[in-house]
């Protein structure tokens, strides 16, 4: 069932993809058209894609451009319910029943024994939130089975409290970096996109947007370079993160005076974090740095 | 229920019935999210509607090709075949073969590539996989198995007669019965997981007698370890756990027989390895895991890309098992370039030339005996 736009003006992907210009989020047709109909189907959102992409970035954009709260639950191996939505604090709990006199029962069930974690915390706030499940991927197929259930009807059930019901439906934007197939119970539930590296224009107007100081033969500079090293067999490909780094990086070595190919070569440490892929560079890193800084 | 729906929407409502005759699997909820999708974008091109296609049916990303030919066959009327060029790369854009995907691409295109060589080295066979008479042994192997591997202390809780950590969910629930007079304090320690195995079996000419139960003896793994993952290789790497995952052990083979290409072919590890750490999707696969390589270890390409491979493979993995066949024989001495400089990363240089012997390496891993 579609619902009303969330935000008065937001009537088309590109209405969206204006608004997450200005929270500093480039995206492309693909992303602003899911995340559209994400927000008008209220459906939640699920971004794949290898890690760097900014899929994590697109859900505080989203929260930003909406003004609503964003709540994280990052996932790992092993994650439970207890993690995720709430845990009784047995220590007080048990304190409560010692100071009870004698014949009367304390109330241990309250809430300020409550714990909550992040998907209770989203079910009580008053006001609509953004529940972000960062990294679904690392959770077990248990975890996945159980947010099937929390995500198609926004509930929860204490045994000694009841069930819990969120008064607003939150947005919810799910991202995995495919380390395992989800399952198609969960994929059929969201609105799917898999964001892939922004074409080279694109990404270095993303380094110029999220940081100022650098110039644009930079920005492009570094683009034609982390694009020839996501073709390389590397253990951790730069990201959009790590172009940015590096941009920055160099932009601030050659204040301090120092050539641009010096700059560079300097800073790749920004762009390559593991010793084997820098290893693996270093016979071509001259032909690198010289292509770039030319 | 289509009869009342308006005449213009009919051909929306007839792509998710494609798709399911296509091997798709759509549910009936995503048809309606994808009318829903199209009603909102307007739409007002094509792209539109494949855009809202994408989002609300969502294919996999390896399906991505089949899934737009399908589209333009449907809406425009022309069937484009799979581009390659245009299909998803997994990943980090590493050109090996995944299990579902269209694709067949050599590994290291730019390796070892020189006339006769790369006609050699690339040989590819199809073949029909034979079951084989090993049935009590991996039967066995399946019972034994889920217990038989090295585990790792998880992140979940169990109970526990006695150690340090205290229960406070318990303890109190017992309080509670006895007026908040704690009688007994009850215990918990962190469960333990059962480490995941990767497998890697070699497929070239020099193990043409082994692939067949080295692949049934897959099936079985694959079937009975918590986290097992499986790929093959020769001049290619292949992802063979998704056909495995099949209950039917004759239907997992065939399956399994159709995705390699490279049957009885030349041998490149080190390509094949490298191609597998390549993809970070894949090379996760290996963390923490007990590696089982199954191969001769006859090497007939570069052997310094072998050895790089290994040692980041050895950085990632719980402890990596070569079972050979060429081991069976007690004067055996790893004495090619290769296997002499990698020996020291292997837990084990073991006996691969029998299922039986696989088996009993594997249900041994954890430090038990033999069956």
């Amino acid at each position: 069932m579609a619902i009303a736009a969330p935000i008065p003006g937001l009537t088309s992907p590109e209405a969206l993809a204006e608004a997450l210009r200005a929270a500093y989020y480039l995206a492309d047709d693909g992303v602003a058209t899911a995340a559209y109909l994400a927000l008008m189907l209220g459906k939640p959102l699920l971004l794949e894609g290898a890690p760097g992409v900014g899929k994590t970035e697109a859900a505080k954009a989203l929260s930003g451009i909406l003004g609503r709260q964003l709540i994280r639950l990052q996932c790992f191996e092993g994650i439970d319910a207890s993690a995720a939505l709430y845990e009784w604090n047995y220590p007080r709990q048990m304190l409560a029943i010692r100071q009870a006199r004698e014949g009367e029962s304390a109330d241990i069930y309250r809430d300020d024994f409550l714990i909550e974690r992040p998907m209770l915390a989203v079910l009580r706030r008053p006001r609509a939130t953004v529940l972000l499940i960062d990294e679904i991927d690392r959770s077990d197929h248990e975890f996945e089975a159980f947010l099937l259930e929390f995500l198609s009807d926004f509930s929860i059930s204490i045994p000694e409290r009841g069930t819990l019901r969120a008064a607003e439906r939150p947005v919810v934007v799910l991202t995995s970096n495919r380390t395992r197939d989800l399952h198609e119970a969960l994929r059929r539930r969201c609105i799917y996109h898999y964001i892939a590296y922004p074409d080279p224009a694109r990404e270095a107007a993303i380094i110029m947007l999220r940081s100022s100081a650098v110039a644009e033969a930079t920005a492009r500079a570094v683009v034609h370079a982390v694009g020839i090293l996501r073709q390389e067999p590397l253990t951790k490909p730069p990201g959009v993160a790590e172009a940015v780094d590096w941009a920055e990086a160099a932009t601030a070595l050659s204040r301090t005076g120092a050539p641009w190919p010096d700059a560079f070569r300097r800073s790749i440490g920004a762009a390559l974090k593991d010793e084997e892929d820098l290893a693996h560079m270093r016979p071509r890193l001259d032909a690198l740095i010289g292509a770039i800084a030319s | 229920m289509t009869a009342r729906l308006p005449a213009a929407s009919r051909p929306l409502v007839a792509f998710p019935t494609l798709l399911r005759q296509n091997g798709f699997a759509v549910a009936p909820e995503q048809t309606i999210a994808f009318l829903e999708a199209v009603r909102l974008l307007g739409p007002r091109s094509i792209e539109h509607m494949r855009q809202a296609a994408h989002a609300t049916l969502a294919p996999h990303p390896h399906q991505f090709a089949r899934f737009d030919a399908l589209f333009d066959l449907h809406f425009l009327g022309g069937y484009g075949e799979p581009d390659e060029a245009d299909d998803w790369q997994p990943d980090e854009e590493t050109q090996i073969q995944e299990d579902g995907g269209e694709r067949e691409i050599l590994i290291g295109e730019t390796v070892n590539e020189t006339g006769r060589e790369a006609i050699e080295a690339e040989a590819l066979a199809v073949r029909q996989l034979r079951p084989g008479d090993d049935g009590a042994v991996l039967a066995r192997l399946a019972r034994d198995l889920p217990t038989a591997l090295p585990r790792r202390r998880g992140y979940r809780f169990r109970m526990a007669r006695r150690g340090r950590g205290i229960d406070l969910a318990r303890s109190l629930k017992a309080a509670i019965r006895t007026d908040g007079e704690v009688m007994t304090l009850k215990r918990r320690r962190r469960a333990t997981r059962a480490r995941p195995v990767l497998m890697l079996i070699d497929v070239s000419g020099s193990m043409k007698s082994r692939s067949d139960a080295n692949l049934a003896l897959a099936h079985t793994l694959v079937q009975s370890a918590p986290r097992a993952e499986v790929f093959t290789f020769g001049t290619r790497l292949t992802r063979v756990t998704r056909v495995l995952k099949l209950k039917n052990r004759a239907q997992a083979l065939a399956l399994a027989s159709g995705l390699v290409a490279d049957w009885d072919g030349g041998t490149r590890i080190g390509d094949a390895l490298q191609a597998f750490l390549a993809v970070p999707r894949f090379a996760g696969y290996a963390r923490g895991a007990v590696v089982v390589v199954l191969s001769d270890g006859l090497e007939r390409g570069d052997p310094t890309a072998m050895i790089a491979a290994m040692r980041r493979l050895a950085a990632r993995a719980f402890r990596i098992d070569w079972l050979s066949p060429l081991a069976a024989d007690p004067d055996y001495r790893p004495e090619t370039d290769a296997m002499a400089a990698i020996r020291p990363l292997l837990a084990t240089l073991g006996n691969g030339a029998s299922t039986a012997a696989v088996a009993r390496h594997l249900v041994t891993l954890a430090g038990g005996r033999a069956a």
